[in-house]
């Protein structure tokens, strides 16, 4: 049964080895994408069920038992985001279906949607740091091609910035990686884990752990955000949206990951920074989306927020705040791809991103201007929208362990993040009617179908929290407690 | 030893940031290459220099050399070349297209 997780990592790496083929046959490309990724949802459907009642599923690849060589490790976690990457893949395909244009899917725009869905599946379902490195290789060599591809001025110059800074960042990342095998001679995060519990976590171990958050915040956008808004508003939109719902997660994830399985010995030292990190980049992220008239920047400042949100739930550091961040991490993953594909028919549409050019677009596309405010009312954390279950668990916690300044900030923010999106919607949405159907740029025939799937789940994950929580409960249960995770990798039975 | 590797990635990465924070892109992209090369040799000497037969039992060996480095080495090695390769491209790509590779005309305006 456990060899199906290795189908997650498979089905998209040999469809996009296959598209480099056909790559005139633009039909069949488009249809060979969208089946690879339903085939890989419902695998992902069925881990998840198998891991829900059996708990965290491993593999060994090549036979060989850990701590020798490489595990896929399949928890809770790593399945709720793989489950959410495919998702927010899938629509952003059918985005892109209808406005990446002929261009570039001529020239291996598919083949690199899929290496990239690979790097960053395989980040969240690896258990060996080294593996980690590789499929975060993967995933950014791809995304360096994604944010090139079609060449234009200004996509040339925003892709040198986010080419060297990942350089800069994934050195500093093997670094970490040799010191962490110096000390501790092992590469499998189960096996480190044992071996930082027993001999404990001295100060050279500390420091390198702060060494990895560094690499791992600068992949984030924690903080170290300087570089996100530029590129994220080069590409097409099709493009950004995968970059905002994905790329950041995958950071975030390695911090939880890192820091809930392997260096959790010294709460007041590491989890302190994280904290004091997420609530500086929340604020700092939410003036930007508040200061901003252009479109892009708004979104991407608010990419900013999220991340510190999510860090500084997790650095609170109970299972219900941690639940309370891995709840928001699935809905922002959503929300954002919602956000940004909305944006970009708005763009797409009157041919601008400045907000004090448009007005009155609720006119001619009624549907457009009602999914765009849901899913601002989501971002804000609006009950009973997907963003709420996530914030009101981090709220709580944050005032239960009386990390005050979060819940302070936390408020305050979610706040300006409504206010951001909402100018959004002032400007876009009401006011005089300035462009006729014949003026629009695009159509937007079947660009809607996407937007509707996300509107659709990010009501639903709101309204059936219920029925959502028992998995989150889950995927937070073996973050708080790591002993669970290192039982299913290696093998120890009772 | 170790020592002496360690000066040398100390000075591998002082000049590779020196070149990143120079206005030519060649020069950045040279000096990425060198930090890869100064972060290499690190993960080569953190976890001692290598000494002893290769890990095949059934020879007279007394000790064994741990050979993951070498294979953690080998692995980025090619991941930096391919990330190298394509920065190559995409500076000589951006010299054509924008007229520039200086830095600081490569900061760009709202409009474009």
């Amino acid at each position: 049964m456990t060899n199906i997780i290795i189908l997650l990592l498979i089905i998209p790496l040999i469809t996009g080895l296959v598209l480099i083929f056909f790559r005139n046959h633009l039909r069949l490309q488009r249809w060979t994408s969208l089946i690879s990724l339903i085939i890989n949802g419902i695998v992902a459907v069925v881990v998840i069920q198998h891991v829900h009642i059996q708990g965290t599923q491993t593999l060994n690849l090549g036979g060989w038992e850990p701590p020798f060589g490489i595990v896929i490790v399949a928890d809770m976690l790593a399945m709720l985001l793989v489950l959410a990457t495919i998702i927010v893949a899938i629509t952003c395909l059918l985005y892109a279906f209808k406005t990446i244009g002929e261009e570039r899917e001529r020239f291996y725009f598919y083949t690199f949607f899929h290496f990239m869905l690979v790097g960053v599946m395989g980040s969240f379902l690896t258990g060996d740091l080294f593996n980690l490195f590789v499929f975060f290789e993967v995933m950014l060599l791809s995304s360096y091609v994604l944010i090139s591809l079609g060449g234009g001025k200004r996509q040339l110059r925003e892709s040198i910035k986010y080419v060297l800074v990942n350089i800069v960042s994934s050195m500093f990342f093997l670094v970490a990686i040799g010191y962490l095998y110096g000390i501790t001679g092992t590469l499998n995060f189960a096996h480190m884990s044992m071996r930082i519990a027993e001999a404990g976590q001295d100060g050279l171990i500390t420091t390198v752990a702060i060494f990895l958050m560094l690499v791992f915040a600068l992949k984030a956008a924690l903080l170290m955000y300087f570089w996100l808004p530029g590129p994220y508003g080069a590409p097409p939109m099709a493009i950004s949206a995968l970059f905002a719902a994905l790329l950041t997660k995958v950071g975030i994830y390695a911090i939880f990951r890192m820091f809930s399985l392997v260096f959790y010995h010294q709460e007041g030292m590491t989890h302190q920074i994280l904290a004091w990190l997420g609530i500086i980049t929340m604020i700092l992220g939410a003036i930007g989306a508040a200061a901003h008239w252009s479109l892009r920047k708004i979104l991407a400042y608010n990419v900013v927020v999220a991340v510190g949100f999510m860090i500084a739930g997790f650095a609170i550091f109970t299972t219900t705040s941690m639940a309370g961040s891995v709840f928001y991490i699935v809905h922002d993953m959503l929300v954002k791809a919602l956000l940004f594909i909305l944006g970009g028919i708005m763009i797409g549409l009157t041919g601008t991103d400045k907000l004090r050019e448009m007005s009155g677009m609720i006119r001619n596309h009624a549907a457009l201007g009602w999914m765009f405010f849901i899913a601002a009312l989501a971002l804000a954390g609006v009950p009973p929208l997907s963003g709420f279950m996530g914030k009101l668990l981090v709220l709580h916690e944050a005032i239960g362990e009386g990390f005050y300044v979060i819940a302070a900030v936390g408020l305050i923010t979610s706040l300006m993040v409504l206010y951001s999106v909402v100018k959004i919607f002032i400007n876009g949405f009401w006011g005089e009617n300035q462009l006729s159907v014949e003026d629009e740029k695009m159509s937007t025939k079947g660009t809607l179908l996407p937007c509707a799937i996300l509107t659709v789940l990010v009501i639903g994950m709101g309204v059936g929290a219920e029925f959502v929580s028992p998995y989150i409960m889950q995927a937070a249960e073996v973050m708080s407690n790591p002993s669970l995770y290192i039982d299913a990798v290696m093998q120890i039975t009772e | 030893m170790e020592i002496l590797v360690s000066i040398l990635v100390g000075i591998l990465f002082t000049a590779g940031l020196y070149l990143v924070m120079a206005r030519s892109l060649l020069r950045i992209v040279l000096g990425t290459a060198i930090i890869g090369h100064g972060a290499l040799l690190l993960m080569l000497t953190t976890p001692g220099l290598q000494q002893g037969e290769p890990p095949i039992t059934g020879g007279d060996a007394v000790s064994f050399s741990d050979p993951l480095p070498q294979a953690l080495i080998l692995t980025a090695i090619v991941i930096n070349f391919a990330t190298m390769g394509f920065f190559l491209v995409l500076a000589y790509r951006s010299y054509k297209e924008l007229g520039t590779d200086d830095m600081d005309k490569l900061r760009g305006t709202e409009d474009d």
